[in-house]
């Protein structure tokens, strides 16, 4: 049994909660009480309706709103697989926490209600996913009772999709025409939608193919820790905590440490307290080197032979998360995985208006833009471009008096 | 399935693993909170395996009300022995009497509340700036929205909604001098998760996870131990059942189920099977009100 992590993101208006309802409450995985006290709280409860939105929306003021705010996490499993999902909000307003969401995803599934087609929204969090790379893309066409299950009207919801799919390089998109409220190919597929010839969404998102998306050449291994018991037994140990977050690495394998290009072999790797003779992404491992060299938290390990790139140079598409305005000249600090340092914004080049991707000037940025900047960093830093290597190309800033997250980089 | 891949319990144990040693690395005095209950002992768990051959970077912390189970504090302080950690236990009872706090009355009068003011102290006076707890997303609805790194204010409370953005898997876990935050790392696991966990890594639970009899009363459906903890009514009827608990909290608010699972295979079959959650079938104080978890977070509770 493995693992997929996907995101939705949308409104109640679109079905996003039906439709998470749905496939929570069809895989066993709302219990009694739970439905209970939504039913409870259903504001329809004399017409028998429960409000499946009061499953996700956790907090009080979204509750009194009837709005997603933030995202929340839900889970379920089948047989087959494991399911994270990033339940997100889709208004404009809420951009940055549909990054968030989007950010550890394998897959998305996009909303489009069937009788409106690909408009403003699906674009937006098109774009998104595709700034975002996730992998892949399910185009959920809903509400096809609403349009009598019109073979007609979703394949014209297709052609266009396709027109949105190919201008953002999306790799992998799957279409699905379904009914949230009545179960239509969620779980089971249906008799009302028979010319449809591909799987029900539960089938689909148990079938996607994750173990792929996970990058095996190019290994990076980000320092978290230094592990030195320094005991009369263990007088020499020094070993370095950290996760293999791509690529595989074995021993006697020559290795380079950034920013500072030493070099060493691997001597012995550690595995949940064994000695193994390799480890791969996304293991958790502890590596020993031939060579006592200096080698501190936040430096990555990598192979010799396939370096990421180090520089304090970074052209990053960044969104940006805070309430207060991002400038030329400010200054953050940059963490990437388990690195911090110092860095300035040098130049904003352009805003892109994530409803059209048009490129637009911009001096500033406010709430939820997504920008494209350059940045300088106080020291080099070894990463690899966001578009190749999701695991080593995303870096966050934070505000230095602060202490907040501001902004989500993309490294490109 | 390639050589390559991964169960989802080894995704899960990686993921818990790579957020302990961001709590090293970020944090000065980080904190583990132990309770005895079957999440913190996973935690203790994935923490050896984060940092053995080296001794853990923080205590373990209890924060002890007084109407704990017996054998949840025997299997703590036999843990503690066992593995060479240091474990810090502070008193409810002491945080009463030094702070003239109120206990509440009532039938089930419930330390839990209570709990928030020793919790706040014990950080106080040890100067903790990083909390490890095992709480679960799928506890609780106001949990599912709660971030890994989860900032608190010098007065221990969570503001939802001005949670920080947490993306990728990079913690940003900078504060100000006397905030603190609340770490968790099963976030992302179930209540079988856990299970299945427990059971792949033969780790020991205490007693009374497993079927066993014992003196209760039915309240409103529940089934509360008989204990010095609780008043009874002239109209409350002692019954011996052959009970389990599934989750390990106060005598006076965890209910246990009728079961006569013995081992954990038993366990996760019964878990697969039933049709209540974890909180709804055992905690007495979640009930109420809708937002009775909201409310006790923004107050620093866990």
């Amino acid at each position: 049994m493995d693992l997929l992590r996907f995101i939705t993101a949308g409104s109640v208006d679109d079905g996003k909660s039906t439709l998470i309802g749905r496939l929570l409450y069809d895989s066993k995985s709302i219990m009694i009480d739970q439905l209970e006290a939504i039913e409870k709280q259903s504001k329809n409860k004399e017409q028998g309706e429960i409000d499946l939105a009061l499953l996700t929306d956790g907090l009080r003021a979204e509750r009194e709103q009837g709005i997603t705010i933030d995202v929340a996490y839900k889970y379920f499993s089948t047989p087959k697989r494991k399911f994270i999902i990033a339940d997100a909000p889709g208004h404009i307003q809420y951009t940055r926490n549909m990054v968030t969401g989007a950010s550890t995803a394998d897959l998305a599934i996009i909303l489009v209600d069937a009788r409106n087609g690909v408009v403003e929204q699906t674009r937006r969090h098109s774009i998104i996913a595709s700034l975002l790379n996730i992998p892949h893309v399910v185009v959920a066409i809903n509400k096809m009772d609403l349009v009598n299950y019109s073979q007609d009207i979703y394949n014209n919801i297709v052609i266009d999709y396709a027109d949105v799919a190919k201008s953002l390089g999306l790799k992998d998109v799957t279409y699905i025409p379904i009914s949230a409220v009545f179960g239509d190919n969620i779980v089971e597929k249906s008799p009302k939608l028979a010319w449809y010839e591909g799987p029900s969404l539960l089938h689909l998102l148990e079938s996607v193919e994750v173990d792929k998306d996970t990058n095996l050449t190019d290994p990076r291994f980000p320092v978290q820790y230094v592990i030195r018991p320094q005991t009369d037994d263990l007088h020499d140990y020094r070993g370095y905590a950290g996760k293999v977050i791509s690529g595989i690495y074995r021993k006697g394998d020559a290795v380079t440490v950034l920013p500072s290009g030493r070099t060493s072999k691997i001597q012995k790797i550690e595995h949940n307290g064994i000695e193994v003779d390799e480890v791969f992404a996304p293991q958790s491992a502890i590596l020993h080197l031939e060579d006592d060299i200096d080698i501190s938290r936040g430096d990555v390990i990598a192979k010799s032979d396939n370096l990421p790139k180090t520089t304090q140079e970074l052209d990053v598409v960044l969104c940006w998360m805070d309430n207060k305005p991002l400038t030329t000249g400010s200054k953050y600090l940059l963490q990437i995985n388990s690195r911090v340092v110092k860095s300035v914004i040098k130049e904003i080049e352009y805003k892109l208006d994530v409803n059209t991707l048009q490129k637009m000037d911009a001096t500033a940025a406010s709430l939820n833009d997504v920008i494209k900047v350059k940045i300088k960093t106080a020291s080099p830093i070894p990463y690899d471009s966001y578009n190749d290597l999701r695991e080593n190309g995303g870096a966050i800033l934070i505000d230095e008096t602060s202490h907040v997250t501001v902004g989500a980089c993309m490294i490109q | 399935m390639s050589k390559y891949s991964l169960d989802y319990l080894d995704h899960l144990e990686s993921e818990a693993i790579h957020i302990f040693r961001e709590v090293a690395g970020q944090f000065e005095r980080p904190a583990l909170l132990f309770s005895g209950g079957k999440d913190s002992i996973t935690l203790v768990q994935l923490a050896l395996k984060a940092f053995r051959p080296g001794k853990f970077p923080f205590p373990l912390v209890h924060i002890d009300t007084g109407h704990n189970f017996p054998e949840a504090l025997k299997y703590r302080d036999e843990l503690a022995e066992k593995i060479g950690e240091k474990l810090i236990v502070r008193n409810v009872e002491d945080t009463i009497k030094s702070k003239n706090l109120t206990e509440p009355k009532g039938k089930f009068a419930s330390r839990n509340a209570l709990q928030t003011f020793t919790l706040l102290d014990t950080i106080e006076e040890f100067g903790f700036d990083a909390c490890i707890g095992g709480a679960r997303r799928d506890e609780e609805k106001a949990r599912a929205k709660e971030r890994i790194f989860s900032v608190r204010d010098e007065f221990g409370q969570w503001d939802p909604k001005l949670q920080r953005p947490e993306l990728w898997n990079t913690y940003n876990g900078r504060i100000t001098k006397g905030e603190n935050v609340r770490v968790f790392p099963i976030s992302n696991w179930t209540e079988l998760d856990v299970w299945n966990y427990i059971r792949r890594e033969k780790i020991e639970l205490p007693s009374i996870y497993f079927s066993h009899e014992r003196e209760v009363i039915d309240h409103e459906g529940q089934l509360v131990a008989v204990s010095d903890f609780i008043k009874l009514d002239a109209a409350d009827k002692v019954l011996k059942k052959n009970v389990r608990y599934r989750t390990v909290g106060d005598m006076t608010c965890t209910a246990a189920v009728e079961s006569h699972a013995s081992n954990i295979d038993d366990i996760i079959s019964e878990i697969t099977a039933t049709k209540t959650s974890e909180r709804g079938e055992t905690r007495i104080d979640d009930k109420v009100s809708e937002a009775a978890m909201e409310d006790r977070k923004k107050n620093g509770y866990f």
